[in-house]
């Protein structure tokens, strides 16, 4: 028993112990200073190839999800059932010409490839992917996070002023819109669990949800919804993926790229999509807590569940238009995310911390609020389904003579 | 505070976009995202077909027709093939005239289908109902092989008949796919009728009331969904249309998710239809005698019938001799198109497209 206990300990800490080996190595033959800026610099790296390695894995993953939801196989011709689809890809992407239309803003419309990726890569840094797994603890944590954020919103635009085209025009309108549109109930959101935990690091929010003994979905399970529905406007995926909108405005802000700059674009939006649901796992579901597996092991499997939510969700859901879109966010999400966080405050003054009675309150006031608005806003009862008439033979030969 | 000055910009959307279903051009005025004037620009798809009939002999311009539109083949081969038995006043055999029926109502489901597969792609929910259609629509096209030797070009329908009897393996796997076809319907109903965002973004859009639409010439199920409960195969039943009993399906309000739904409900009277038409198919011959050389006596004539877009007519004008001296064709879609920038005035980008999947159209069939 304990020997079990001890290799999953082991497998736990793996990664952790791998880089305190490595710095004590550095440390024989290294300054401190030295050691600490090796260590930083092998931080980032590992971010960054892991990153970049986990879109050949979730390209195919999101493809071979979608092809089963339309009833298909998906790929399955390069590699082992299709796993190295992602490489012919990326192969025939970068082989591609790289094409910079005439009357384009050269400067901007090539800088607008790079800017989306970096701060993808930047969101990664503050995420918990497992017990002391985080490559920087900031105090300042979910800040960080919506701060860095939004800065893909300036490459969007860029990308869409910078390449002169009608499409790319109106996407990158709409993306500012939607963008700054859903940033706040995104953030609404998530401070009530900030309340919950009274501090914005990442690692203290995992760390509450341990001290809880439950996953904060539990005692928010309306903000966990609201973040998730925004969230998911925030990376552009479907039912929001009015900037690409492919139907309408063909792709909208990156009509004009090809080759290996459309790649950029790709990579931005995999990872992003990614990370949201890495955040929505570190917030909500616990992070990497839970039970014999190793913590890096329960944050992926987490992770890659809410990832499949999104691929469902693109699946199965037709876009919204533009001004439903806005009206979404104002009328609706806004108007209930504050709900959310008046009612938290108060009721996290009320009860105990830490205990199942205070649980169940919060359970609670999220029920009465969600059945509140269901029950106010969208009565189901009062919706009439709209039917067609039908005429049958003898009613029309009236019609056709009169 | 002085109002904001504005521009509008012009966007020319096609001939290359995804969802003007196929080569079609609109050029948008837009204010913002909202649509101030569109003109279509059709002709790209222009490729002589009336033309050409001219010097194809009578019977060459049969499979001619299956290029029109060529979601629905069956259709026009029918119109075509009525309208010479008309004027040459040919009577088909009576189990011709069933097996006409079933393989052009087999032809309305497909097309309604892919009708609203094609609506649902262009509201963003990208593929998954289309690939549900389309595997149903395999299972019609291998009755089509099956039958025909072809699936979507079949030349199945003869001047005087059907090119062939149905083989033995097509009445149990045809009342098999009838049997299990409302399940299907139920299936794509479940997923789009009420589905919130469906709902948002096709109620009160593309509203087409009854009377621009009579002004228009409008038909098929566009008009239908505008309340004129307006169904050839009821006005002027043709064939044998008038011996089944089948509801012609009228909207309420004329929006785009009244033509959904009305094409949702006619692919469930096609299944009665089909299901009377196989239960009374009768034996018997399936052509009439064939003859070396084709030459109908001099006239003209108009045969329309209900396609699955509207109503598809020919006016074939004879001087004697083995081809048609005039070959013309209404293409629903083509008049059907006109209602096009009427509907789409004031609303926002996003709609055009969604008018344009409710209008159904085939670029096949519009520019000929």
């Amino acid at each position: 028993m304990e020997l079990v206990q001890r290799i999953l300990q082991f497998v736990d800490q793996i990664f952790v112990n791998l880089s305190s080996w490595a710095s004590s190595q550095l440390a024989n033959f290294l300054p401190e200073w030295a050691v600490t800026f090796l260590m930083m610099f092998a931080t980032v790296l590992v971010l960054v190839v892991f990153g970049l390695g986990s879109i050949i894995w979730i390209n195919v993953f999101e493809r071979k999800v979608i092809g089963r939801f339309q009833d298909r196989y998906g790929p399955n011709r390069f590699g082992p059932w299709g796993l190295l689809q992602c490489v012919a890809d990326m192969i025939k992407l970068l082989t591609k010409e790289d094409i910079t239309p005439t009357k384009a803003d050269r400067l901007i419309y090539n800088l607008a490839a790079v800017v989306p990726i970096v701060p993808t890569f930047l969101i990664l840094a503050v995420i918990p992917f497992g017990r002391g797994m985080v490559a920087a603890d900031l105090s300042i944590g979910f800040l960080y996070i919506v701060a860095v954020g939004s800065l893909g919103t300036i490459g969007i635009f860029m990308a869409s002023w910078g390449s002169r085209n009608k499409y790319s025009l109106l996407s990158g309108i709409r993306t500012v819109a939607q963008m700054i549109s859903y940033e706040i109930p995104m953030v609404l959101s998530v401070v009530g669990v900030l309340l919950l935990v009274g501090s914005l690091s990442m690692v203290s929010i995992v760390d509450a949800q341990g001290q809880w003994r439950l996953p904060f979905i539990v005692l928010q399970p309306l903000a966990f919804v609201l973040y998730f529905t925004s969230a998911v406007a925030e990376v552009n995926r479907s039912p929001f993926d009015l900037p690409e909108g492919e139907s309408e405005i063909v792709a909208g802000y990156h009509i004009e790229y090809s080759g290996i700059k459309f790649a950029m674009f790709l990579l931005a939006e995999y990872i992003n999509a990614f990370s949201i649901c890495a955040i929505a796992t570190t917030l909500f579901l616990g992070g990497w807590r839970g039970p014999v597996l190793p913590s890096w092991a329960w944050f992926f499997l987490k992770t890659y569940s809410l990832y499949i939510v999104l691929i469902w969700l693109r699946a199965t859901l037709p876009r919204l238009r533009v001004d439903q879109l806005m009206n979404f966010a104002w009328k609706t999400l806004v108007p209930l995310a504050l709900a959310n966080l008046m009612v938290t405050a108060l009721v996290a003054k009320l009860v105990p911390q830490y205990s199942l009675i205070g649980a169940g309150a919060f359970l609670v006031m999220n029920v009465v609020i969600i059945l509140g608005i269901a029950l106010v806003k969208y009565p189901r009862w009062k919706r009439e389904r709209r039917e067609v008439v039908l005429v049958p033979r003898s009613a029309s030969s009236q019609a056709g003579s009169s | 505070m002085s109002e904001l000055k504005t521009e509008t910009i012009t966007v020319n959307m096609g001939p290359q976009h995804p969802s003007t279903h196929g080569v079609f051009r609109l050029i948008l005025t837009l204010d913002g995202e909202t649509v101030v004037d569109v003109e279509p620009v059709v002709g790209y798809l222009h490729r002589n077909h009336e033309k050409i009939g001219e010097y194809n002999n009578w019977i060459q311009n049969t499979p001619f027709t299956d290029r029109l539109d060529y979601i629905s083949p069956m259709s026009n081969e029918f119109a075509y093939v009525l309208a010479v038995e008309k004027l040459a006043e040919i009577e088909s055999p009576e189990r011709a005239n069933y097996i006409r029926i079933i393989m052009v109502e087999l032809n309305r489901i497909v097309n309604h289908m892919v009708a609203v597969g094609f609506l649902l792609n262009e509201l963003g929910c990208f593929f998954t109902p289309m690939f549900y259609a389309i595997r149903w629509r395999e299972l019609v096209m291998d009755l089509y092989e099956m039958t025909a030797g072809s699936r979507m070009m079949p030349n199945y329908f003869w001047i005087g008949g059907v090119a062939a009897d149905l083989p033995p393996r097509f009445l149990p796997e045809c009342k098999e796919l009838v049997a299990a076809l409302p399940s299907f319907i139920d299936e794509l109903e479940r997923l789009i009728t009420d589905s919130e965002i469906v709902q948002m973004r096709c109620k009160n859009v593309g509203i087409l009331p009854p009377d621009v639409a009579v002004a228009y010439g409008c038909t098929g199920p566009l008009l239908r969904a505008s309340g004129v409960p307006y169904d050839i195969r009821r006005a002027e039943p043709y064939s044998i249309y008038d011996r089944f009993d089948f509801d012609v399906v009228v909207g309420t309000v004329g929006d785009v998710y009244d033509r959904y739904l009305v094409r949702i409900v006619e692919m469930r009277q096609s299944v009665r239809i089909l299901e009377q038409a196989l239960r009374d198919l009768p034996e018997g011959e399936t052509a009439t005698p064939k003859k070396k050389k084709f030459t109908p006596p001099q006239g003209d004539v108009y045969h329309r019938i209900e396609a699955p877009k509207g109503e598809l007519g020919f006016y074939l004008v004879s001087d004697g001799s083995d081809h048609p001296y005039r070959y013309k064709i209404r293409a629903p879609s083509f008049v059907n198109l006109q209602s096009l920038p009427y509907m789409c005035k004031g609303h926002k980008i996003a709609d055009v497209v969604i008018v344009i999947g409710s209008i159904d159209l085939t670029m096949g069939e519009v520019d000929r």
